[in-house]
């Protein structure tokens, strides 16, 4: 008898049928894919991309140098040398983060005091050279300057649960 | 001895301790802020609480002595409950700010907060801000920081001795001010290190640099002659800042300005490549070129045509090299003692500060002969200044007057007084006879003159007429400006036999007798008095005085950047430690007279810093014995003479710019345009 329909079923071609049977459904439903560049998936506000160094409303930039992120950093990507500005108070000279070294942990933003530096959402930034990736502060500054609102909303969407 | 009970351990502890102390005898730490084992007790702070055994309340253990039977507990829920509502007052009023204070990862509020401290504020109200003051160009306030510990306020009065740091208003009002003009002192940076939180910072160190990325060296201080311990702290190639080191018998916990705050100056000026003068310019040139044009001067030349003078600040390896190499060259002109003071090298306790700086502590009776001791040596001079509060101390002084931070009797100016003393005459000779320890302290002014010899000669007599040096104790003390000049005397960096001193090399180099000078970081000399005949050969690390004059010009390595000995005023033995490279092409300075020597054919038999220290120690033994003093025995030194009636000059003109490393510093320029050198102040080598 389970020969009979073991035999049945080669017969038919039921291996087959099955198979167009699932490709059809998934015709008929709505697609995964992205079209991207043109089209981007979501991401969390926590999500880890690009540095940006910001500034506050009034234009004053936040990193105060305090050095946390340098110290913190676990793959010492990052580079700060201070000094006095010359209304005395305390402010980086030099910024600088080799986004080569960085692993995108995230722990610069957490020890951050002031929230100046942050991981932004932006993950295109692929550059044709190695030297383009050393960022320093204009740079770093730029990106805040650039993202200042998405990286606001982000932490204002993640803050009830920092 | 009363013994008491810490944590149920039993514990015998000497009479006039503190429970404190006790405490830590017994190997219980106590959080403190007010207490400081070298200023007198404020009990202030109220943090070094602690239970008591029938004792209605905890005790405050600093200001409490420690008594017979007494039973101590510091790890009880009481003890924890009382520190913890003191450090909840404290931070009331202080400032959330530590990550923009300097402080931060060395502050004792920072890491007692860790243990003691409430995650939260209870507190609603405003709290206390505070103007920041002026304290001058060496201290930044953040006075909204201060806990009131009054730290800064002792250590004014009773180390440094100037009462210009105070408290004004009471409870929350109670401000530390100096009425806004800078502390005129130059113990003022240990107010720093004293203070226990951010509200007193190092103004020229400033946002630089965060603890936790400097590289600690322990070394040894040259700016003076005292050796002060000390311990660099480099990030990357820079130095970024010096801080004291604690050794007992030298500079305790302190640290005078100038060895503290030149190290700017160890970034600027730098020889950091060689230079050659070629049509009267100086201009850059390779080591071999540099080489060449010095072998190409020196050979066929006679020895007695060569001499080499070296400097302050010169370690005894390289003082050596550059000796062995003089004897290859023939030459017997050779003198440590740029400033033509006549000591006799011979006898060692003729040029030692025999008593030791720890020994000042047991002298009763001083007589300071030109020497200005708050300048040349502030650490020395602070040690008098200990042993004048101990009480029964009686001080007189020769010289020019100077405000020493303790009474002086002046008794004289120039060594016609000296002379009278020497003969018992005077009130001050009866003191010095009758005091059981007396010590003389004999100055550089009075050794530099023309008279010089004579004036060791009559010190000499002061010491022997009062029996300054007895069984166990050796009163007579020559007080060095200079950090090489003892280890200089001692491995024999001095005319040979038929050899110039330093006044013949330069009335020779003058006359056209010497030819070709080796200056081994001397910049103290007087350039012009050399002419323009000699061939002058410079190995030094800054672009000072004597790169000026050179015509070769070899980069060396300043203090910071090589292993090196150094022999303090003492006879102590120390040694200083690389803490940064040298720029550029500057080397290690005894590797240069190495290398010269194989250019000039006569090369020197050490291939490596062991062998030189081998050498070091085959030349004297007292280099063998490392940080400890090797009494020198007595005996007769200086040669017979009245000497002139000319009183006594000065030193230290400037305290703040005495050697290339301090006249290049931006601090050390401040302080002494802010600092009030007044009427003393001199020019100095580099003034425009």
């Amino acid at each position: 008898m389970a020969l009979l329909e073991r035999g049945a079923y080669g017969f038919w071609l039921g291996e087959i049928v099955g198979g167009m049977a699932l490709t059809l459904r998934y015709f008929f439903k709505r697609k995964v894919t992205l079209n991207y560049p043109y089209e981007k998936g979501p991401l969390s506000p926590r999500f880890r991309g690009e540095h940006a160094l910001r500034r506050y409303p009034n234009g004053e930039e936040r990193c105060i140098a305090c050095k946390l992120c340098e110290a913190i950093c676990p793959a010492q990507a990052i580079t700060i040398e201070a000094e006095p500005r010359d209304d005395g108070s305390r402010r980086t000279t030099r910024y600088d983060i080799d986004m080569t070294k960085c692993i995108y942990c995230g722990l610069c933003q957490e020890a951050c005091p002031v929230d100046a530096i942050v991981e932004g959402p932006n993950f295109e930034f692929a550059t044709e050279t190695r030297e383009e990736l050393m960022y320093d502060k204009a740079r770093l500054l730029g990106n805040g300057d650039r993202w200042e609102a998405e990286i606001a909303a982000n932490l204002a969407a993640d803050a009830p649960y920092r | 001895m009363p013994k008491l009970t810490i944590d149920g351990q039993e514990i015998v502890v000497e009479n006039g301790m503190t429970v404190l102390q006790a405490c830590e005898q017994a190997g219980v730490e106590i959080p403190r802020f007010c207490y400081h084992e070298r200023l007198s007790v404020a009990g202030n702070c109220r943090m070094c609480l602690v239970e008591m055994e029938r004792s209605p309340k905890p005790v405050a253990s600093c200001a409490m002595p420690a008594g017979e039977g007494m039973v101590i507990r510091t790890d009880t829920p009481l003890v924890k409950k009382a520190r913890k509502g003191v450090m909840e007052f404290l931070l009331i009023n202080h400032p959330l700010d530590c990550p923009i204070c300097d402080q931060g990862g060395e502050c004792d509020l920072q890491d007692q907060a860790m243990a003691y401290g409430f995650d939260r504020s209870r507190f609603e109200e405003n709290k206390r801000a505070v103007k920041e003051k002026y304290m001058g160009p060496l201290i930044k306030t953040i006075m909204t920081r201060c806990i009131h510990c009054t730290r800064c306020v002792r250590f004014a009065t009773e180390i440094a001795g100037v009462e210009e740091i105070g408290a004004l208003g009471r409870g929350e009002h109670l401000e530390i001010s100096t009425l806004e003009h800078a502390v005129n002192s130059e113990l003022s940076g240990n107010l720093v290190d004293v203070c226990p939180v951010g509200a007193l910072t190092s103004r020229p160190y400033a946002f630089t640099a965060r603890p936790w990325e400097l590289r600690k060296t322990y070394s040894v201080d040259v700016l003076d002659a005292v050796g002060a311990n000390i311990r660099v702290d480099t990030r990357g190639r820079e130095v970024m800042r010096v801080l004291p080191r604690l050794h007992e018998d030298v500079n305790e916990d302190w640290l005078a300005d100038k060895s503290r705050y030149a190290c700017d100056g160890l970034s600027r000026q730098r020889l950091d490549r060689p230079y050659l003068r070629r049509g009267g310019k100086l201009q850059e040139a390779s080591w071999d070129e540099a080489f060449g044009a010095t072998r190409a001067r020196l050979d066929g030349l006679s020895g007695d045509k060569i001499a080499a003078l070296a400097g302050d600040q010169c370690d005894a390896e390289s003082m050596l090299a550059l000796k062995d190499l003089m004897a290859g060259l023939k030459s017997p002109n050779l003198d440590c003692r740029q400033d033509g003071a006549k000591l006799d090298p011979s006898q060692r306790a003729g040029y030692l500060f025999n008593t030791g700086i720890a020994g000042i502590e047991e002298a009763d009776a001083i007589l300071l002969v030109a020497t200005n001791p708050r300048w040349e040596a502030p650490l020395i001079n602070a040690r008098i200044r200990k042993r004048f509060l101990l009480g029964g101390l009686k001080v007189g002084a020769i010289g020019v007057p100077k405000d020493l931070s303790y009474p002086v009797a002046q008794l004289g100016t120039g060594p016609q007084d000296l002379a009278e003393l020497a003969a018992g005459k005077g009130d001050f000779a009866k003191i010095l006879s009758a005091a059981e320890r007396p010590m003389i302290v004999l100055g550089m002014a009075g050794l530099t003159r023309a008279d010089g010899a004579a004036v060791l000669a009559l010190a000499r007599q002061v010491a022997e007429k009062f029996k300054m040096v007895r069984e166990g104790w050796n009163g007579f003390n020559v007080l060095h400006t200079a950090a090489a000049r003892v280890a200089g005397l001692d491995l024999g960096f001095v005319p040979g036999p038929g050899g110039r001193d330093t006044v013949g090399i330069l009335d020779g180099a003058a006359k056209g007798d010497i030819e070709v000078l080796y200056l081994l970081g001397a910049d103290e000399i007087d350039m012009s008095r050399l002419g323009d005949k000699a061939f002058v050969i410079y190995q030094g690390h800054h672009g000072d005085a004597g790169a000026h004059r050179a015509d070769v010009i070899l980069p060396g390595a300043a203090y910071t950047e090589k292993n090196g000995t150094y022999t303090n005023t003492e006879g102590r033995v120390q040694l200083g430690r690389l803490a940064a490279f040298p720029p550029g092409e500057a080397r290690e300075d005894w590797t240069i007279l190495r290398a010269l020597s194989e250019v000039t054919g006569t090369p020197l038999p050490y291939d490596n810093l062991g062998e030189l220290r081998q050498r070091l120690v085959a030349v004297n033994p007292v280099f063998a014995a490392l940080d400890t003093r090797t009494p020198a025995a007595w005996g007769a030194f200086g040669a017979a003479g009245k000497g002139d009636a000319a009183p006594f000059g000065e030193t230290v003109g400037n305290y703040y710019m005495t050697d290339p490393i301090s006249r290049s510093s931006e601090t050390m320029a401040k302080c002494s345009a802010e600092l009030g050198l007044g009427p003393q102040a001199q020019a100095t080598g580099t003034h425009g």
